[in-house]
């Protein structure tokens, strides 16, 4: 060891795959210590603040939906959030409840194409899902109904799966009829239990035994599992408005990468997304979530094991089922699908949780309703930091393979967040990190 | 813009015992939403080995490839030099390519931005030298042949298979050109503009979607983009008749297809789209329908 030459050595993986976007990991060792490790973000710029620019809510709502095709409504329900907030719109009972479904909708086809299509090809050792659907046809196609249960709910309210048509400012443009809600149970039913073996089902796989206390951050609901509204609460005691993040974050800019990241005003970090959500939210699990909790241990090695958070993702399934199943029983159909409001100027902001995490969306609005400028920080611009720290923590226990196994393994860890690299709006392109990559050590 | 009937598809006839196709998915600008239909297929996803090969499709594997690609499917509009020029390498590496969604046929919503007169960057990044990002956001046909297309934001899956089988089978698929108004003729939605008054841009758009919007109580947005021959001039004068100003005409475009040739037209008649005035201010006070309108021809 002592006399060990010290040789830098690059561990690089130009492009991450089995993630939403383009990304690029890039670190660099010195003998023992780590140089660099830097998770960076390659993906275009499509500008999406100035785009919303001389808009108004219900085209906000369209717009910004494009940010993201795996999680459209996260960024919607945002917007129609914070300016019924601004707007003091009083939305029927009824149609929040049909937003919540939405959501779960959503949540369920996102956690389903990621648990199945994603990630559990690392735990069993495949390069993709049709590779892992020769030995293990059945799993995989549990997943696609899984996946579809969810794509249902969002058919039915909003018309289609990717980009939905239905949410506007005060409801939605139309709601379904109780007969054509009821209609999804039997597919609901069936997804509920098949997430429950699903929960079952990863329990058995071996997780790396990876470490690191974390600072987590998620929304807190007030009457049930947090999505829509509530507390953003973090494990260190923080409370706050969803429309106050801005006054403890702020974002700043990185020169490797192309995302801004965001912190707290100190410069610490924070981990969004289902871990974080378990953790400081498990009492709000419905019943059969929270047993499908106690089936895998609890919540307490969610919180510190990285590669558990597939197991958190599955628990989030089971609730999704179980309380759209409660919200389709309860329905009764609005007498119209959307209240009348007027618009304000005013600043509109809001945060709500995206299946990858929280999502905060801030617009100041003009007196005719229109946007004059916005500030939109996506879950993985917030979890990007924190990524890089666990990261650099996780490190020296891949050292010592080959390149190729050491990258596949940090590629791995990455995906245990679940990065949706296209939801970050903002983006820079840094030359300098062009850095020749996988050179040979020396 | 041609329409799909003048595009060059496949001049041979494989037979179904041909070895599979090697297919690669690749993004530019875009959100992901349109490769997602291909995890959407269900259980068709898991037998498609039979006849094709996804070679490359970082979304969902790790094997990636070079290629060559017998079918090369491209999401997303081309938004830096870097992305141009990666381009025309994968069309050179590419039998047929075909391109999946509005972005990748008409610049997608970030196109906007080509109406900026300064720079864009300066509003959304605190260092904004450091931006690699081209004036214009323009559509893959702008820059290497195209040879087939998938419109919609997002793409409809069904098309996706239609487009899939028949390159299979070396036959011409079938993408209806007509308006979103026949699509809910035979679904029997009633028309949002005469019952309720709701602008809808369903006469000028592609159907493909199934005409959803409608069905859901609210006007089309053009997120399948113009179907030929779209007559701008005859929806303003429609509309206008209903108390629809010009210039929320071109709001109502500046969407998802505005970058299209009979779009931008209409929108730049029309003093540009929100947020992204034009010079041409005298256009906003102007109504009914103007010469301007008329699309040009099929390039």
């Amino acid at each position: 060891m002592h006399d060990t030459q010290v040789l830098e050595r690059r561990l690089a993986v130009p492009s991450v795959s089995r993630v939403e976007g383009e990304g690029r990991l890039e670190v660099v060792v010195r003998g023992d210590e780590i140089v660099e490790a830097h998770l960076s973000i390659f993906e275009v710029p499509r500008f999406f603040e100035r785009l919303v620019v001389g808009r108004d809510a219900d085209e906000v709502i369209d717009i910004v939906a494009r940010i993201c095709g795996i999680c459209p409504v996260a960024y919607q329900l945002t917007v129609a959030i914070a300016f019924e907030h601004l707007c003091e719109v009083t939305l029927d009972p009824e149609v929040r409840r049909l937003r919540r479904l939405l959501y779960w909708g959503e949540w369920l086809q996102s956690h389903a194409l990621h648990i199945h299509l994603l990630h559990a090809p690392d735990f069993l050792g495949y390069p993709d899902a049709l590779a892992m659907a020769r030995d293990h046809r059945s799993i995989v196609e549990r997943g696609l109904r899984l996946k579809h249960a969810g794509v249902a709910i969002l058919e039915l309210l909003g018309g289609r799966s990717v980009h939905p048509v239905s949410v506007r400012v005060g409801g939605f443009s139309h709601v379904p009829t109780v007969a054509a809600l009821r209609a999804l149970r039997p597919e609901l039913e069936q997804a509920l239990r098949e997430a429950q073996e699903t929960v079952d089902w990863l329990a058995t796989l071996s997780f790396p035994g990876f470490q690191l206390e974390p600072r987590l951050l998620a929304l807190s609901g007030l009457d049930g599992y947090g999505i829509d509204d509530g507390v953003i609460v973090s494990s260190d005691g923080l409370r706050l408005s969803p429309d106050a993040w801005e006054d403890v974050f702020v974002e700043r800019q990185v020169p490797w990468s192309t995302a801004l990241q965001a912190t707290d005003r100190d410069g610490r970090r924070h981990l969004l997304g289902p871990s974080a959500r378990i953790v400081l939210g498990g009492d709000q699990l419905h019943p059969l979530a929270a047993d499908a909790l106690g089936r895998v241990g609890g919540a307490e090695r969610i919180r510190l094991e990285r590669f558990r958070s597939i197991l958190a993702r599955a628990v989030e399934m089971v609730h999704a089922c179980a309380e759209a199943l409660e919200l389709i029983d309860a329905y009764q159909r609005p007498d119209a699908p959307r209240v009348p409001w007027t618009p304000r100027a005013g600043r509109a902001a809001w945060s709500t949780e995206a299946p990858r995490g929280l999502l905060f969306h801030r617009y100041d609005v003009d007196d005719a309703g229109r946007v004059v400028a916005a500030t939109i920080v996506p879950p993985t611009s917030q979890n990007q930091a924190a990524i890089e720290d666990d990261l650099r923590a996780f490190l020296p226990s891949v050292l010592s393979l080959p390149d190729r196994e050491a990258t596949d393994r940090l590629e791995a860890l990455i995906r245990c967040y679940d990065p949706c690299i296209s939801c970050a709006t903002h983006f820079l392109e840094v030359d300098v990190q062009r850095l020749p990559m996988a050179e040979t050590p020396g | 813009m041609a329409g799909h009937a003048s595009l060059p598809i496949v001049d041979v006839t494989p037979p179904l015992t041909a070895p599979p196709l090697s297919v690669g998915v690749v993004k530019l600008a875009s959100c992901d939403g349109c490769q997602l239909a291909l995890l959407g297929l269900g259980p068709l996803l898991l037998d498609l080995g039979t006849h094709f090969r996804i070679i490359e499709f970082g979304e969902a594997s790790s094997d990636r490839s070079d290629g060559p690609y017998d079918l090369l499917l491209v999401e997303g509009s081309v938004s830096t030099d870097e992305q141009a020029h990666h381009l025309r390498s994968l069309r050179e590496r590419s039998g047929l390519l075909v391109t999946i969604g509005a972005c990748a046929t008409s610049g997608g919503i970030q196109a906007l931005r080509g109406w900026a007169r300064d720079a864009v960057a300066p509003s959304v990044y605190p260092e904004p030298t450091w931006v690699d990002a081209l004036p214009t956001v323009t559509p893959v046909a702008d820059h290497v042949r195209v040879d087939a297309e998938l419109r919609g934001c997002p793409i409809d899956g069904g098309q996706l298979v239609e487009l899939l089988t028949a390159l299979r089978v070396g036959r011409r698929p079938q993408l209806p050109d007509e308006a979103v108004c026949a699509a809910c003729k035979r679904v029997g939605t009633v028309c949002v503009v005469v019952a309720h008054g709701e602008p809808c841009l369903g006469p000028l758009t592609r159907t493909g979607c199934g005409a959803i919007c409608p069905a859901w109580g609210r006007g089309c947005y053009a997120c399948f983009g113009p179907r030929e021959d779209a007559n701008v001039a005859g929806l303003a004068a429609g509309l206008a008749g209903r108390g629809l100003d010009d210039a929320t005409l071109a709001r109502r475009l500046s969407l998802f297809t505005a970058w299209s040739a009979p779009f931008r037209a209409a929108i730049d008649a029309r003093g540009g789209p929100p947020g992204f005035p034009t010079t041409s201010a005298d256009a906003t006070h102007a109504s009914g329908p103007r010469a301007t309108d008329v699309p040009t021809p099929g390039a």
